[in-house]
């Protein structure tokens, strides 16, 4: 059974490495399947004698037998062929596993196993999951972090988006116009309901928190990358953990400015009615209370000396109830506050609605006005905190893997065709700093490509030496 | 009760300051002027009674060193003797115009001092007494600019120093009588009202200490502080010896903006607008007081409130991302 396991095995990283020149996986990728390659012998003359020693002092291993695949199914290469299930039944005989020899069974037990592996959601070598570790590793890296947590203005919506925009393309993900419109749209409204809604205004380091532990989830298995995102939690504690009430105030209204007039309409806020058609958010008059708010209705009234003389009540109008906790601040703990959770942990439709968000034109022009003489100051800091992302490049022809956030094809071309102007967004161009880089990560990814082909020989290798030996 | 009015459309929707939202009334010709805070910019109105927009003007913030436009922080109508003067305060300076807006008659252009990086370095705070406009700084000092009968002529007078961190808001009513009584309060974002005697020289008469929650709206009327509270609390203080008086657990969430005339105006972020009635009883000589009001605004984060009447017989509403002012008067 080892022995089948081991052919099955080094079959998947054999397939794995032939498409990784078609699927244009980034330098990184490349490295991580070398130190899987890495623990191959590369004599093989080594490789022969060590294995007939094993041979010689151990039991022989006999396969297994228990997952082998029903003798009527069809061999592999026949498996696909449309209009199969109609031939003759002899046919089917003739092409099935019953008459084949122990190859073709393999073949199938092989394909069956390789699935097993991909489905596995601790599986760190699925596409998604190595496009999450590129994106969040980007993000948490210690150059860009160090240039975020710089005092700065609050950045202009223009800047922020072509920050967004290159920490999106950071992984083999593609995303066209309208697709990465719809993106940032979501993610603008989803943090204007955060920070909207959050009952007292220290509560914004909590959604940050949430956001982090969310992100920590998605990266279990990288010890480098965790290691990474709780240095930004300790680095948030710092800056942020002993500011006064009055100065989170003063973050939260500067946030919201930059909110002001957003009133793009999300499915999941419109069916969980958290916001309404107008596409203003909900607030509601009832529920948990902010920390350190008593519930309203009570009027105390002191005499000179400070005795309690009255005590009185009035109807207030809502219905309220005390926080039961504050949340923790500590990198471990409950954060009580919902806010900035995955909204997506149940399985939902991502929709964003274009109509209706063109209120305030004025309001809008004002912003995207930009003769100003000092925009460059503002590019100076966005090329610095852009050059501060190690952006993997894909090295392929074609894109490794394009995400659409529209139903059909068709559909993502008319939503670039008919975006409202005002919410049209202007993505920065920084080339200069990034062209030197890009030539040299490509030779870099070149040079990584050579030595590739050398675990692939001795994989087979070490498959031709494996048939040997089953025929011993 | 109070019924809702026809609202005045905004160009610009109202910012997620506190106090953002300054009345001024002008009885004699029957007009009533608006002025509310948009961001980089503060949009001034007149209305007629019914509320039918006549005029309106924007006022940008003075540009100076910098990336983005600087943001207003606040706009205020400020009433002196001979004349009245409109004051904005940004994280810039302090830019002063005539009351319609037309002319900027003077510039105090904000000194970053020996703030940290980390600072945010702003103007926040607006109230005239008597001849005098006091405007409040980041740093917790407080300016007072002695203002002439006319003309640009405007002089910094003093430099109050009684708050350690950044200014909220100050309210100021006119001396009363001979004696010298207290008629300015500031307040700060620890909560410290200082109350103060203004004069050719302020002398600081009382503190009243705050209790770790910003105070980020305070007025004052006969005598009595009324200050609203980060965690919804109304509280009511003897202004001459900084006694408590009364507490009220008002809103659910921080208070915004207060208004005294002579019934007591507040408003939250949480979507409410109460009116209490405040009386002083025969015996005790404390204050006493009535829930008369609510008013739920759904959805909406308010950020500002004022009575358009001395009476108190109406009164106006902002709201965060809302493009108009909101009006309600009693039947």
């Amino acid at each position: 059974m080892l022995r089948a396991a081991w052919r099955a095995l080094s079959s998947i990283r054999t397939q794995a490495v032939t498409q990784a020149p078609v699927l244009g996986l980034p330098g990184g990728g490349c490295a991580k399947l070398l130190s899987v390659q890495r623990d191959l012998p590369s004599r093989p003359g080594g490789l022969i004698l060590r294995a007939a020693r094993g041979y010689a002092t151990q039991k022989p291993v006999q396969p297994s037998h228990e997952d082998d695949p029903l003798p009527s199914m069809l061999l592999k290469d026949y498996q696909d062929i449309p209009g199969i299930e109609k031939v003759d039944d002899v046919v089917k005989k003739i092409l099935s596993l019953e008459m084949a020899n122990q190859k073709e069974k393999l073949k199938i037990k092989k394909e069956q196993l390789m699935k097993k592996v991909v489905e596995n959601p601790k599986d760190t070598g699925s596409l998604e999951a190595r496009i999450l570790n590129d994106i969040i590793s980007t993000m948490f890296n210690r150059k860009f972090m160090e240039e975020l947590f710089k005092p700065q203005e609050l950045y202009s919506k223009k800047a922020l988006r072509t920050v967004y925009d290159r920490l999106a393309h950071a992984s083999i993900m593609r995303l066209n116009q309208a697709s990465m419109d719809k993106l940032y749209d979501l993610m603008t409204m989803a943090f204007k309901y955060q920070v909207l809604l959050c009952p007292r205004p220290k509560d914004v380091l909590l959604v940050t928190f949430n956001h982090l532990d969310a992100i920590k989830g998605f990266i279990q298995d990288s010890p480098t990358i965790l290691h990474q995102v709780d240095e930004t939690f300790q680095q948030l504690t710092e800056t942020y953990g002993g500011l006064s009430a009055g100065e989170f105030q003063l973050i939260r209204q500067t946030l919201l400015i930059f909110f002001q007039d957003l009133h793009i309409r999300v499915s999941i806020f419109l069916k969980d009615k958290v916001q309404n058609s107008s596409g203003r958010f909900v607030l509601p008059v009832s529920g948990p209370l902010p920390w350190g708010t008593k519930v309203p209705g009570l009027i105390r009234t002191f005499n000179h000396k400070g005795e309690e003389v009255r005590k009185a009540e009035f109807k207030h109008g809502g219905s309220y109830v005390a926080a039961p906790k504050e949340g923790s601040f500590e990198l471990y703990g409950d954060r009580v506050l919902k806010l900035g959770t995955n909204m997506y942990s149940v399985n939902r439709p991502v929709e964003t609605h274009m109509s209706g968000a063109s209120e305030n034109l004025a309001a809008q022009t004002q912003e995207s006005i930009a003769p100003n003489p000092l925009a460059k100051e503002e590019l100076n800091l966005l090329a610095r905190l852009i050059g501060g992302m190690e952006i993997k490049k894909p090295s392929g022809p074609e894109p490794g893997f394009r995400l659409n956030l529209f139903t059909t094809d068709e559909e993502e071309e008319q939503a670039a065709l008919t975006r409202p102007e005002e919410l049209s967004y202007e993505v920065i161009n920084i080339q200069a700093t990034q062209d030197q880089q890009t030539n040299e990560e490509l030779a870099r990814i070149m040079g990584e490509f050579e030595i590739l082909d050398q675990p692939r020989r001795s994989a087979s290798k070490g498959d031709d030496l494996l048939a040997m030996m089953d025929e011993l | 009760m109070f019924r809702r009015e026809r609202s005045i459309p905004l160009r610009g929707s109202a910012a997620a300051l506190c106090n953002n939202l300054s009345v001024l009334q002008l009885p004699v010709r029957n007009l009533t002027h608006f002025g509310v805070v948009h961001g980089p910019s503060a949009q001034l109105l007149s209305a007629a009674p019914e509320g039918v927009p006549l005029a309106q003007r924007q006022l940008q913030a003075k540009e100076g060193a910098g990336v983005s436009p600087p943001l207003i922080t606040q706009v205020h109508w400020c009433v002196l003797p001979f004349r009245v003067l409109l004051v904005l305060t940004s994280h810039r300076g302090i830019q002063m115009y005539e009351s319609d807006g037309s002319v900027m008659v003077y510039w105090h252009a904000l000194d970053a001092g020996d703030a940290s990086l980390v600072q945010a370095v702003f103007a926040r705070g607006i109230a005239a007494s008597g001849h005098f406009i006091c405007v409040g700084m980041w740093s917790g000092r407080v300016l007072v600019f002695d203002i002439p009968a006319k003309g640009p002529n405007i002089v910094l007078s003093e430099e109050l120093a009684g708050h350690q961190t950044p200014v909220t808001d100050i309210a100021t009513e006119p001396a009363q009588g001979q004696d010298c009584v207290a008629d300015v309060v500031t307040a700060d974002d620890s909560g410290l009202l200082c109350v103060w005697r203004s004069g050719p020289k302020f002398k600081l008469l009382t503190r009243i200490p705050g209790f770790g929650v910003p105070c980020p709206s305070v007025q004052l009327w006969q005598g009595t502080i009324a200050a609203g509270y980060g965690n919804g609390q109304v509280r009511l203080y003897e202004a001459s010896t900084g006694t408590l008086h009364v507490q009220i657990d008002a809103h659910a969430r921080a208070i915004c903006a207060l208004d005294l005339a002579p019934e007591l105006l507040s408003a939250a972020e949480d979507t409410f607008v109460h009116i209490w009635k405040l009386s002083r009883s025969p015996e005790g000589g404390y204050i006493e007081v009535e829930h008369c009001h609510g008013e739920c605004v759904p959805d909406t984060q308010v950020c500002g409130a004022r009575f358009c009447d001395p009476s108190g017989s109406s009164f106006a509403v902002t709201g965060y991302d809302l493009a108009e002012i909101l009006r309600f008067s009693s039947m």
